[in-house]
């Protein structure tokens, strides 16, 4: 698997997009999702809800476990992917894409942000 | 002792597949090779190969090796028929489930009793400590076996393609030696998924062979291979215990909803008949709680230790839950306390992570299959 070089990677395993117009997209990495196995059931924050870098704003349920989802970006909400909600096996098959989980007007960076690189080797995959 | 973690003789077989592995009972097993969900599926509707070569074999041979057993089990394992198999179960003096078993009669004077890889010492001992005065050995097996399953509606034609055995001729809980790709088995049509299936029980060094055969034979029906994950998620929607989960020392078989095992009719005093005598008494007049099945209503995934409530009160405890593929939403087995353990109840709900999500009881198994 690759992880894609425009984005940036917190260890929590969320990635995070380049803002456009002040606006950036979270989801989970591909590494994430296959150690989670099949997700079935993911709770997102809702759009107008402030998100704090670091800090837990939802979760995602696989068949095996819970995980919280950490945002890595303070902001406000703007959108919540509810393809995602409906569906939550695109988290797994498309983890980068098809698989976003929020968008965030955002005001500040969790600091210790990872490049592509940096995540894979962090990760190990 | 070391603590490293034991590989079935398929370890590198799996590692090879992509497994992502995961402890088990002290064992290095396949979770899962891919979609969980997908190898769940094919089990119900196609077929699904497990390598289950940590499930605990011990041998029992002489000639009382049926009245130990009787002496030391809860069932009647006398009466067991060459060739055939029980489900049964291992309790301490005070009725404490030790273990569930199945036990698979080999010969006139010739058992394998098949424990949970989490329980296998602490069968292999009792039984051990048990043999005292009987005419009969125990034999620890652990090692001498690895352990094949095929399970889903076309595993009797993929087993049929790599074996002259008789299958047709082989019922449910039936277990006869034969050939399979070549090499000695022990075939027995057993399962714990729900679905028509069997346990190929072989030399270890001969499990690849077999792993092998079955796989190629399996292409055009569909099999896959398959992880402990969805082998829990497969158990789990036929309604069937895990130990540790719905069966535990402090249980006894009939709090466990399973008195049907306990066998107070066979020759001879066993292990616990006192104890069992009351709890069968209280199950039948005034039970603490009961083993039921619960379906939400919303997505969220109940798991084992949630409470179950109703009114704001605390009424049980789920032992197992998942979201089921079958059903599509998730299931739960939960003990409940006897007044809101009737399918139908109203108002009853699993508190996760401090929401009351709401759940409908219903009696167990949630699925069976169609035959």
């Amino acid at each position: 698997m690759s992880n894609p070089k425009e984005l940036r990677y917190s260890k929590e395993h969320e990635w995070l997009s380049a803002a456009e117009d002040g606006v950036a997209t979270v989801g989970i990495t591909e590494h994430a999702a296959n150690a989670l196995g099949d997700v079935v059931f993911v709770q997102l924050p809702e759009v107008g809800e402030t998100v704090t870098a670091g800090e837990s704003c939802g979760e995602l349920e696989s068949t095996k476990s819970v995980s919280e989802l950490y945002s890595p970006v303070t902001g406000e909400v703007v959108e919540a992917n509810q393809d995602v909600v409906d569906d939550p096996s695109l988290v797994n098959s498309a983890p980068f894409e098809g698989g976003w989980l929020f968008k965030v007007r955002a005001t500040a960076e969790q600091d210790d942000l990872m490049s592509a690189d940096e995540y894979t080797e962090f990760s190990g995959s | 002792m070391s603590n490293a973690p034991r590989l079935t003789a398929l370890d590198a077989l799996h590692r090879s597949l992509g497994a992502t592995m995961t402890d088990f009972a002290g064992w290095d097993m396949p979770l899962r090779y891919g979609s969980e969900r997908d190898e769940h599926n094919a089990v119900r509707t196609k077929a699904g190969l497990f390598d289950l070569s940590h499930m605990g074999e011990i041998t029992v041979t002489g000639p009382e090796a049926a009245k130990l057993l009787d002496y030391a089990l809860v069932g009647n394992m006398g009466t067991i028929g060459v060739g055939r198999a029980r489900y049964t179960m291992i309790c301490q003096a005070d009725g404490g489930i030790l273990d569930d078993l199945i036990v698979y009669r080999l010969g006139d004077t010739e058992y394998m009793v098949v424990a949970n890889a989490s329980n296998a010492q602490v069968v292999l001992d009792a039984l051990t400590e048990r043999q005292a005065g009987f005419d009969a050995a125990v034999r620890d097996d652990r090692d001498a076996y690895a352990l094949l399953a095929v399970q889903g509606p076309h595993s009797p034609a993929i087993l049929k393609a790599v074996t002259d055995a008789d299958l047709d001729g082989l019922k449910y809980y039936a277990g006869l030696p034969g050939t399979v790709a070549g090499v000695p088995a022990l075939i027995a049509r057993t399962g714990y998924t729900g679905e028509d299936g069997f346990e190929l029980f072989l030399k270890p060094e001969h499990a690849e062979t077999v792993w092998q055969a079955l796989t190629e034979a399996g292409q055009e029906y569909g099999l896959v291979p398959c992880g402990l994950s969805c082998r829990d998620t497969l158990r789990l929607e036929a309604g069937m215990p895990l130990y540790g989960h719905e069966l535990s020392t402090s249980l006894t078989p009939f709090d466990a909803g399973l008195g049907r095992v306990v066998k107070f009719e066979k020759e001879g005093d066993f292990v616990g008949r006192e104890a069992l005598r009351a709890a069968a008494e209280r199950a039948e007049q005034n039970p603490p709680r009961k083993l039921v099945g619960l379906i939400a209503e919303g997505r969220r995934v109940p798991r084992a230790e949630m409470q179950v409530v109703a009114d704001g009160e605390v009424i049980g405890s789920v032992t197992s839950g998942a979201p089921s593929p079958t059903l599509g939403k998730p299931i739960a087995m939960a003990y409940v306390d006897a007044a809101h353990a009737e399918p139908g109840t109203k108002g009853v709900g699993v508190d996760i992570r401090g929401t009351h999500e709401p759940y409908e009881v219903v009696a167990l198994p949630f699925y069976k299959r169609q035959k």
